[in-house]
């Protein structure tokens, strides 16, 4: 029943881990895939090591979490290591990659390449890092450039491009992408914004800005996939605030046709997918749908 | 959650490198669960709740930049606190038990050791530290069972490692459980004196840290995430562990060696 496809991937479900969230080691991928992702996303792959900010760089607050961990990564050099254990990994891998500049985009793009993973995913859209992605998401220009320059390196492995919904119109941006060969759109990265602790008078990250995830995002996602639907014709990997089998439901309606979660493993465990599987099944199965591709775009009927 | 600003209630100097701060924050922290301490501007760290209820503390031990900053803190001021977090001790069936501390190791076994006394369970205490006077909680440990000392210089106690006499009490006794904490390569030696004489052991251990709640990976030992699954981790998980008493991540993530994760960590 949850069964379905997506970049001509097949995925036992659509839930996938998000990129950023457990990615650091093969191990950790497999044990959340283990735990019932239907496809697992490695964190964010640079061109070099990069320590990222110093703590506080996570945390929870009234709605959601907030972060800035900014693009923490051994390099793509020092990865052999990740990719010979990841062989071993029971569902298909997708490998997020960034780049401060359409060159270092092109050269992660092509190492990362090798390794045959089954998707790639450009992350055009990380607000934690000043140089990094922001210029490429925001601009449709810059973004299809990338996208473009980034498909060439991939080739055939099928490349998503994920998106900042603070873009002033995400749409446009995914069209640009869709026209420079993205073969789907990944909606949202987080959302810029800060947390102050009134009693220490100063903001609680270190970096002082960071990226909202969690429940407080998900109708910015649901937004933003609703109108890149309207725009393009490529699958949409949706992603922000899923915690419930009623969240994934919603963000499908909206036209997504595989499900992102992130911050979900902080509010329910490693084994958020299989509850969010099973909270989808259930739903489903009082609704009368027989397949999860048919609730995608629906609520655009 | 959001760090909380508490406000030190009382500082208490345990050894000259090592200082408990009170805090005036109740908590309801079990032995062997921890928090992240803020200071906001320099960094934030993990450290051991010695403390619960309203006694709630952390125990700092002066080693690099953030715990300088620490040690500059006075009665009155105030740090930011999360927590607490992580899966403590698991001592629900003992009745013959050991532990072993090594250094500030005997943070997280102090509140473990006198919770095991409140149920009358026989204790023996292993305490080991560079020097004499560096014996952390020596005082207090002594009240909750049978202690041994060892000192690296021979000032106190007897001269050699804590596991040297953790192996004389093994040849003779049976142990429902040893709980152990302290630098990585002593708890690679407890844990193998405990499967040679078939003892069950619990260790404390210890990564790098960012988020604390289990989702940004950083603190991985294999599959198991220190801050989430542990810190506390028993013989059944150890003995499936390949990168305890090897490797550790650093900041970006990269695995190192455990002597590459400690230079990294002077820095
Ligand atoms: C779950 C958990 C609980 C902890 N509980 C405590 C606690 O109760 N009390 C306490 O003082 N610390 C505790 N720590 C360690 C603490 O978080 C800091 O890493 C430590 O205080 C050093 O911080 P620093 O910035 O001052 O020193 P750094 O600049 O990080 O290091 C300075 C020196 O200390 C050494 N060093 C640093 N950290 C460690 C370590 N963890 N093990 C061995 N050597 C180290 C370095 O090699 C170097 O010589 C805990 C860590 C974890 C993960
Ligand atoms: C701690 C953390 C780290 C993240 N790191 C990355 C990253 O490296 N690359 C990326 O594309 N997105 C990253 N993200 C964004 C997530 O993949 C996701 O798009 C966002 O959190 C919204 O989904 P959620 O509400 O399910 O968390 C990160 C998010 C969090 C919370
Ligand atoms: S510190 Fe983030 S997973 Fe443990």
């Amino acid at each position: 029943m949850l069964e379905t496809e997506f970049c001509k991937v097949k995925l036992g479900n659509p839930t996938v881990l998000a990129s950023g969230i457990l990615g650091t080691s093969a191990e950790l991928l497999i044990r959340a895939a283990e735990n019932g992702a239907g496809a697992v996303t490695i964190k964010s792959i640079g061109p070099r090591e990069r320590e990222g900010h110093n703590n506080p760089t996570i945390f929870e607050w009234e709605h959601g979490l907030i972060n800035a961990v900014g693009l923490s990564s051994e390099g793509y050099k020092e990865m052999e290591d990740v990719w010979e254990a990841l062989k071993k990994c029971p569902v298909p891998v997708i490998a997020s990659i960034y780049g401060a500049n359409v060159q270092e985009f092109i050269e992660v793009a092509e190492n990362v390449a090798k390794q045959k993973p089954a998707i790639v995913e450009a992350n055009i859209s990380c607000p934690n890092s000043e140089k990094h992605g922001q210029v490429f998401g925001c601009n449709i220009d810059a973004s299809a450039e990338v996208i473009s320059a980034v498909k060439k390196a991939v080739g055939e492995i099928p490349l998503i491009a994920k998106l900042t919904p603070q873009a002033p119109n995400i749409a446009e941006i995914a069209k640009a992408c869709e026209a420079a060969g993205a073969d789907a759109i990944c909606a949202i990265n987080t959302v810029a914004g800060m947390v102050i602790n009134i009693e220490a008078r100063k903001p609680v990250l270190h970096f002082k800005k960071g990226g909202l995830s969690g429940p407080a995002v998900k109708p910015v996602a649901v937004k933003c996939i609703w109108e890149i639907y309207e725009a393009v014709k490529i699958p949409i990997l949706g992603v922000g605030g899923v915690s419930s089998g009623r969240d994934a439901i919603e963000l499908m309606q909206a036209g997504a046709s595989a499900i992102g979660i992130g911050s979900g493993v902080h509010f329910k465990g490693i084994d958020v997918f299989k509850k969010v599987c099973s909270e989808m099944e259930e739903w489903m199965n009082e609704n009368g749908f027989a397949n999860v591709k048919e609730l995608v775009g629906i609520a655009h009927e | 959650m959001t760090p909380k600003m508490a406000r030190i209630k009382k500082i208490a100097q345990e050894t000259p490198s090592i200082r408990t701060f009170y805090l005036d924050l109740e908590t309801d922290a079990k032995p062997g669960q921890f928090a992240m301490a803020w200071l906001p501007r320099v960094d934030e760290k993990p450290f051991t709740l010695t403390g619960t209820g309203n006694e709630t503390a952390i125990t700092v031990q002066e080693k690099g930049k953030f715990t300088k900053k620490m040690f500059e803190l006075k009665e009155g001021n105030s740090i930011g606190i999360r927590g607490p977090f992580g899966k403590g001790f698991d001592f629900g069936g003992a009745k013959n038990a050991c532990i072993v501390a090594g250094g500030c190791g005997a943070a997280p076994l102090l509140m473990l050791a006198e919770e095991l006394k409140k149920r009358d369970v026989n204790l023996k205490i292993v305490l080991g530290a560079r020097t004499g006077n560096e014996c952390l909680f020596k005082e207090r440990l002594k009240n909750t069972g049978e202690i041994y000392i060892t000192t690296d210089d021979g000032s106190l106690g007897e001269k050699g490692f804590t596991t040297s006499v953790l192996e004389r009490l093994l040849e003779k006794e049976k142990f429902d459980c040893v709980f152990g904490c302290g630098p990585e390569p002593m708890l690679v030696r407890v844990f193998e004196l405990c499967e040679k004489f078939g003892a069950e052991c619990q260790l404390n251990l210890e990564r790098f840290m960012k988020c604390a709640t289990g989702i940004c990976g950083q603190c991985a030992i294999d599959e198991w995430l220190v801050c989430k699954d542990g810190p506390v981790f028993k013989s059944t998980q150890i003995r499936k562990m390949r990168d305890f008493g090897k490797f550790a991540m650093l900041k970006s993530a990269k695995k190192v060696s455990l002597q590459e994760y400690a230079q990294w960590r002077q820095k």
